[in-house]
Order: C-alpha cells, then structure tokens, then sequence
C-alpha cells in the first residue's frame, strides 16, 4: 500500500516523512525521525513512557497514528531545554535523583510539564494522579514527586 | 610492594569530602534530555527488524515447523528455527538453548518456536503468519502444587529429582531437592512452649521493567558478532551465547546500553542469540525488539511458591527451632536459584536449630528468572507472619521478639558464613525508635512490621583508570549501572584523589575492552567495583608518588600523597611545593610516561544486609481493597556513598514488594495461557497507588570495604509482602497467607474473620 506523506513540526523543527497508516507517531519519531528520546514500554497506551505533546495535548505517541501528526506541532523531550539551559523539571530530577535507569524520564518530564502548565502549584495527590499514567518501576515513585514538586515551585518563584 | 584487595580495610577515622554527599550523576543529564541510549534507541545502516515467532500452547509436541512461505515472502531475509542452533550436552546451557528456541516441545504460551528477519516490522508480522507450524498439543500443568501430584502432566519423561537419596526416578516434575541444616531441629522443637505452623502460597510475579528486552546483532562475513543490548552483564551474555552458538568468545563483542530497568530480570537473554543467527543468515545487522505482551508472556517471572513454616519458641520469646518446606516453580528448566531460599530465610535471627528444604518443580510457565533477593521474599512473606504470630501468642511487641532473638556478629549461620559487625540489632532499634511506629492509627488502619536479610555478593570485577594530561580522570568500568552505581563508584575515586567527583568520568565499557566481570546482581557492583576502583586508584597514587619524587630527585619514600597534592614526607626531604595530580600528569611523559592503574578482582568480603520495614494499611471493608498509608523502610547500608542512590534502591523495592503483595499475578485460562499480558491487566503500582516512602539509612560499617559499604539492592524488597500481611492482620484480625492480597482475597478473610472463623 502506498505510504502517506506527512509534514509535521517537533520542537519547532519541520519535518517531512512516508508513513505506513498502521505506523503509530511513536514509530515515525523512534524509527524514522531517530528521536529516540521518546520510550516504549507497552505500545497501548498504558505506561506513559511514549508520552509527548501534540497540538498543545498530552497524548500517549503509541497511540497515535503517524498520519494524525500532519500539520500539528509535537513537543518532545529532546525540546524541553532551551540552548544549554535545562527545563526546571529537568534540573530537580537531577538534584533530586527522580530518574534511576532513566527509561520512564522522558514521559514523566513530558506529562509533568503538561500538568505544570494548567496547575502551576499541584498538591502531592495532583501530581500523583496526574502521573498515575506514567508508570517507574525503579523509584517507587518518591523522589519523582519530590523534584515536581520542587520545580513547581521554582518556577512559580520565577514567575512571580 | 603490590597493594592488593587486603591492604583495603575500612579505616574508621579517615575525614571524608565526597563519600557520603549527594552529587549529580554523570549519566544524569543524558537521562533527563532523553540522549541516553537504551537497549532499543540503537540504529544501524541497512539493519532489519527481527520478530519471533510464538507458541500458543501451553504444552505441546512441535511435529513439523515449515518456513517455505515465509521464506518466499519479498521482503524476508531470513528466517531461523530449532534447526539453526546447535544441540548441546545436557546441562545448563542447553536449558538455555532449549528456552530461546523451542526443540522437541514448546513448554509454555509465548515459547518461541521461530523468528524472521525483515526489510520492515509490517513484512516481519506478514511473515510470521506464513510460517506453520504442526502441533501435538499436550496436557498442561501450571500451578507449583499441581505438577508434584502423581497424575500431573509431565514436562520431562526421563526426569529424575536430583538430591533425593536414593534418587527418585521414574515420571516427576521436581528437578530436584536441597535440604540445609543446622543444629537439631527436633530437640529444638521440644524445647518449645509454643509452637506455629503454617502454609503459605505466593504467585509468579514479573520484574516489571518499564524497557522491554532489545537488541541488535551485526554477524560479519570472517565470523565476528557485534551485539548491543540492554543486559545487566554484558560479560556473561558473550560467555553463554559463545557456548549456545558454539563460537569462540573473542569473536563476540557485547556492548551493554543503558538499562531501562532489570532488577535480576535482566541477568539472562533471550533475543539475543536469535537475533544473531538472523544477522549470520541474512549477513545484515539485525534488530529484535520485544513487545509488552513478549516480555510477560516469555521473559522473567519470579518463582511462585508454596511453603509450610514451623517454628517453635519458648514462653518468654526465645526462638528454640525452625522448620520449612519449599516448593518452587521454576518454568520448565532449572535456574530458580531457589537454594538461596533455604539459607536466607531464617538467618538474621539467633537459631541453632534448623531444617530447611527445598523443592525445584518444573511447570509449563516461562522460565524464572531472578529478581531481587531471588526466592527469598517469597518464603519470608511466611517467616515474618509465624513470628508476627508468635509475638501476639506472648503479647510481647514484634520488634521486641525480633530483638529478643537478632543474631549478632559470631553468629554462626546456616550456610557456614560466621557473621562479622552487622547491623540487625541497630536496625531493630532504629525502627522501634521511629515516630512512625508509635504513631496513632486511624480507623480500619492496621500496622504491620517484619524483616528481611541477604547475603550480599562481591565477584569477578574489573576497572581500569587514567590520568589524562591535565589531572582528571577517565574511568572504565565494566558493570551495567542498573540504577545509580556510577555516580557512587566515581565518588570514592574522587575521595580517593582528592578531586572533584566532576573530574571522574566513568563509561562502562564493552566486552573487548576489559577482563570478566561478574554480572550485575547480588547487590554486588558498588561493593565490588568500590574495592577495583580504590584498588586503581592507590596503584595511581603510588605512581603519582614515585613520579613526583622524580621530578624532585628525592627518594620514593621521602613523598606522601594527602589532599590530591603529593608532598614532602618531612621538611627533611627537602622544601618542595606541593604538586598536584594535574602537575605531575603534565610532566608525565618525562617522567615515564602515561598514569594509570587497574585492578582484576574476585571482590570479597561483602557483608550481608538487614532491614525492617513498617507499614501501615486502609483496609476497605466493602471491597476488600488495601491501600498503603504509610511506609518506612530501615535499612543497614554499611556507609551509604550517595545517600539520594540508596534511598532510590529502598524506595523502589518497597514499591516493587507493594505491587507484589496486593496486585501482581499471571493469570492463565483453561488452555494455559497467560490472560493478563499487558500493563493494564497486570497492574504494577502507579504514583497514585503510593505514599511517600521514608527511609532510614543505618550505618555499620562493613570492615572489609574501604568505605564500610554493603550491598543495598535486594533487602529491601525482602520483608516487604510480609510487613502488609501483618498490617492486614492487624486491621482485619485474620491472617492472609496467600498472594497477592488482592481486594477478592481480602473481602473473603474479612468474612471469615466476621463469622469468627479461624483459617488456621
Ligand atoms: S508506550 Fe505508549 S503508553 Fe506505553
Ligand atoms: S527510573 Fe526506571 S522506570 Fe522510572
């Protein structure tokens, strides 16, 4: 079956690609685009590890198509900092030790940003209940809380 | 003079700068901006995807596997079965063989039976479904408890249980039966005023790492492989996939990627030497990427067990004797490890008598594999609820019976090891003093405590280390980092220099690049690397030294190295100003050249490690649901390098035992297979599942590291399905000994316990 053409903009980049229509948006960003940031860990939706932005919505790329990707703008993780300046979500994870293998960062970086934006100061059960898509099997979940919640507040600081 | 392992004791007075800070890790930032490379992130030109075929029986005959279609199919570049690896003598790695590629038989739902190699994943899937297969389809058998009944289906005609004397011949599922033993169990058993007896059910559970396996083989025309994966060892991936391709294994290079988790789940490969034979087939580089539903229907579980504990204790809590039988499940090859089993369960208390033993039984489910402490949370979960038993039949506090009987250093265990310092009583201690543990509890809310212990390992372990020419250092390593050892490791060789932990950069390196190390597991890399890289480092210094009194013409022992300077040993030797590693590396190629130095240990010495953990439950008394309110974890750590990194290991193995203890279970259907294959029906616990989880670091130093440290990783998984049983109990008043304590199982005990039953 002929493939799809399909021009899409990632973290403010155009990019064009041929896409299969069975080809989810997390395929084309792995296996085409090689923007390997972005994990699988199910591919159904269940994990959160794919998570990413499109159009501004939080969505899980494993479930989307990649055919669904045109004309829309995707946000990434390799798009969260800015030149050599990290996200303030980035930075606490560091300080705070919220990414032990690292494989479930991505997605939880991604969905917290998300959260962040239309709840600049969650309380422990938001953020545990907005995160309760993205699954960590290393950290019991702790010390990922704690850098939200640490980065939350830097930036309402910096707001302010 | 040679320094060795032996001049490396913990010395209690040395002022430390890094070791026990909470620095940034180096691979943090690779972690956070998603550059960092898992087992699936790697691409190569021209590579194909590699899919596996998979048995959907349970237990079957495969009479004929024909790949002519398959074969035809535009688009396919090769396709591999049994016929494409070679037999094998009896024995472990014929086992291993057997698991990857099914043979005569397929033993479980999701063995593989054959794989292709394709130019897409779409025309690999089309492939798949063009190879068939001819099944005898057999009767099955699952459950622990039913393949040792005397009609149970049997996996392997000419089985015969080893470690039965006379050995059992004749049709039988139990591999075999290991009994450990001290003192005299009866007599003690005798000498008690109370005993508890009790039988005990655990489920398989899966590891759970959120990275499915991944890997990609690039097999050359003169013979070498080349082989990324995400592996927690490298070393011993290329040790057993020489042996099951039967290759020389300097002809295989394994390079390990970042590991998305493991957890012991990672110790044993499965795509590997299938992606390899694809790779040889189709002289292409070959990339085999497991989905969700493959990694639980075909790799891990943990072994599911059932168990009958004894013990017995006199009426003012002194423990006389203990006793068990254990039946592991074990998929249908050996390799449970379920020996640890016998010898782990009850060392941590001071018993003289014990009788313990151990069942291995085959099953048609996927082979275990290990997963933290391998086999002794299961067993422990019965340990920890006879003695929470015990300690109600007195009225004496549970940590205080714990006290009452906490083995010390001289103990002399079951498994031969007499213990050193350990940190059991402090341990206890620290728990008993928490405010958590004296803290009020609400309605349906219910506290439970209980313990865990493990052996703690050490091993084959290398490193080599380089001084660059501006006095910073290069570290190469050769354990997978499976969750934070880096950081640690480069901390001490910065103590050691006297440098910032920024002028250590570590990378873990490939097969080639250093000797054999051990793999990752055991709670034995920051133990065991710890030891290589001080090793490395004092061979450094003492070359920093010699050079230095080079440079000042001075003999070599009128220097000494303090502070990262290397200075005059007395004003006698002369007035020099001190020179700093940078000054020294500057001059090196005068003064001799390169400064380096390595180390290739057998790392011994690990001391084991103790934890308590307390726990408070919400029973909901209509739906039988659990929820965890409150957790706290104490923990003996020895010397805790990076504090952040060891309440990491804490915090998730308690999660992990969480998930263990009231979701996680493999669920099959009549025909035998797995019902649950995915992230939705086998529920790992997510953030809204849990509280914070605080943690309490006891330092005892263990006198056979430089730095005190032990081993972290499995303990503290160890107690924890134990510690909730006996907070159910108390909220409920009955005891559950069957996991996990899922809301169904709860609702039923809080009936019985309504209608005043006793399950016991
Ligand atoms: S990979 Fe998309 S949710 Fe798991
Ligand atoms: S850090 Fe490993 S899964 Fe979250």
């Amino acid at each position: 079956m002929a493939k799809s053409h399909v021009t899409t903009t990632v973290n403010g980049d155009e990019y064009e690609f041929l896409c299969d229509t069975e080809q989810t948006l997390l395929d084309i960003l792995r296996d085409e685009l090689l923007l390997t940031g972005t994990k699988e860990g199910c591919a159904t939706g269940d994990c959160g590890a794919c998570s990413v932005m499109l159009d501004g919505c939080l969505v899980c790329a494993c479930l989307v198509l990649g055919v669904e990707a045109a004309g829309k703008s995707i946000e990434t993780v390799e798009g969260l900092a800015h030149g050599d300046e990290l996200h303030p979500l980035q930075q606490k994870f560091l300080e705070h030790n919220g990414a032990q293998c690292g494989i479930c960062t991505p997605g939880m970086l991604i969905a917290a940003k998300a959260l962040l934006e239309v709840e600049p100061d969650p309380s422990e059960t938001e953020i545990r209940y907005w995160l309760a898509g993205n699954l960590c099997r290393c950290t019991g979940y702790d010390k990922i809380i704690r850098a939200v919640m640490a980065a939350a507040e830097e930036m309402r600081e910096v707001r302010s | 003079m040679t320094i060795t392992q032996d001049d490396l004791r913990y010395d209690p007075d040395r002022k430390l700068k890094v070791v026990g800070t909470t620095p940034i890790k180096p691979d943090g930032v690779d972690k956070v901006t998603g550059r960092a490379k898992f087992g699936a992130d790697v691409h190569l030109p021209g590579m194909l995807v590699g899919k596996v075929l998979r048995s959907p029986y349970a237990h079957a005959i495969i009479e004929s596997i024909d790949t002519s279609a398959a074969e035809a199919l535009a688009g396919v570049k090769a396709v591999v079965t049994r016929d494409d690896f070679p037999e094998l003598p009896p024995g472990e790695f014929r086992n291993i063989s057997c698991n990857f590629m099914a043979r005569e038989k397929a033993f479980y739902d999701g063995h593989a039976v054959a794989a292709v190699a394709a130019t897409s994943e779409r025309i690999a899937k089309k492939a798949l479904k063009l190879i068939v297969v001819d099944y005898q389809v057999l009767p099955h058998v699952i459950d622990v408890m039913d393949a040792i009944k005397p009609d149970a289906p049997i996996l392997f005609e000419d089985m015969v249980t080893q470690g039965m004397d006379p050995a059992r011949g004749g049709p039988t599922n139990i591999v075999q039966r290991k009994e450990f033993t001290m003192g005299d169990a009866d007599a003690g058993f005798a000498e008690a005023d109370i005993i508890v007896e009790r039988v005990f059910d655990t489920k398989p559970m899966h590891q759970g790492y959120i990275e499915p396996q991944a890997c990609v083989a690039n097999y050359t025309e003169d013979g070498q492989t080349e082989l990324w994966c995400c592996t927690q060892g490298h070393f011993i991936y290329r040790t057993r996939l020489a042996a099951v391709l039967k290759m020389d294994i300097s002809k295989i290079r394994v390079t390990q990627s970042e590991l998305g988790g493991g957890f012991g789940g990672k110790t044993m490969f499965y795509i590997e030497p299938v992606a390899i034979a694809l790779s040889r087939k189709a002289n292409r580089p070959v990339k085999i990427t497991l989905t969700r539903n493959e990694v639980l229907r075909a790799t891990g579980p943990v072994a599911g067990t059932h168990s009958r504990i004894k013990m017995g204790m006199t009426k003012d809590g002194k423990f006389t004797a203990a006793e068990a039988e254990l039946y592991f499940q074990t998929g249908p090859f050996t390799g449970s490890a379920f020996v640890n089993a016998p010898q782990a369960m009850f060392t941590r208390y001071d018993l003289q008598n014990i009788r313990a033993v151990g069942y291995e039984v085959v099953s048609n489910r996927p082979k275990v594999n290990a997963f933290r402490a391998p086999c002794v949370p299961q067993v422990v979960f019965g340990v920890e609820g006879v003695i929470d038993e015990l300690a109600k039949k007195i009225g004496m506090d549970p940590i205080d019976l714990r006290l009452r009987n906490a083995a010390v250093e001289g103990y002399e265990t079951i498994y031969g090891a007499t213990f050193g310092p350990v940190g059991f009583v402090e341990t206890l201690e620290a728990a008993k003093a928490h405010p958590h543990y004296t803290a009020p509890l609400g309605a349906n809310q219910g506290r439970g405590v209980a313990t865990g212990f493990w052996f703690n390992r050490g091993g084959e372990t290398t490193a080599s280390l380089n001084i660059t020419p501006d006095g910073t250092v290069t570290l190469l390593l050769g354990n997978p980092d499976v969750a934070g050892s880096r950081v640690s490791i480069c901390m001490m060789v910065a103590e050691e220099l006297g440098i910032g932990v920024d002028k250590v950069r570590p990378i873990i390196g490939d097969t080639s690049t250093l000797g054999f190390n051990r793999v990752t597991a055991g709670s034995r890399v920051t133990f065991s690397a710890g030891i290589a890289v001080v090793l490395s480092a004092r061979k450094a210094i003492k070359i920093l030294c010699q050079r230095a009194a080079m440079m000042w013409d001075v003999p070599e022992d009128g220097v000494v190295f303090e502070d990262g300077h290397v200075r005059p040993a007395s004003s006698n030797v002369g007035d020099f100003e001190p020179l700093s590693i940078a000054d020294i590396a500057k001059k090196a190629t005068e003064t001799g050249g390169p400064i380096a130095g390595h180390a290739e240990i057998v790392a011994e010495g690990a001391g084991p490690g103790f934890g308590c953990h307390i726990v408070d439950v919400e029973v909901d008394k209509e739906t039988g649901a659990v929820k965890i309110v409150r957790y706290t974890v104490v923990q003996d750590a020895g010397k805790a390098i990076h504090p952040h990194q060891v309440e990491g290991q804490y915090q998730g193995a308690a999660a992990q035992g969480i998930g263990w203890a009231l979701n996680e279970e493999y669920i099959y259907d009549q025909d035998g297979r797995m019902e649950n294959a995915g992230f939705l029906d086998y529920r790992i616990p997510v953030a809204s599942d849990l509280p914070m989880i605080d943690t309490v670091i006891i330092e005892v130093p263990n006198p056979l590291h430089p730095y005190g440290l032990r081993g972290v990783g499995e303990v503290p998984l160890v107690p924890t399905m134990a510690a909730i049983a006996n907070a159910i109990d108390d909220a409920i008043g009955i005891r559950p000994r069957s996991l996990p304590m899922s809301p169904p199982k709860v609702l039923k005990l809080i009936e019985e316990a309504a209608e005043g039953r006793d399950r016991a």
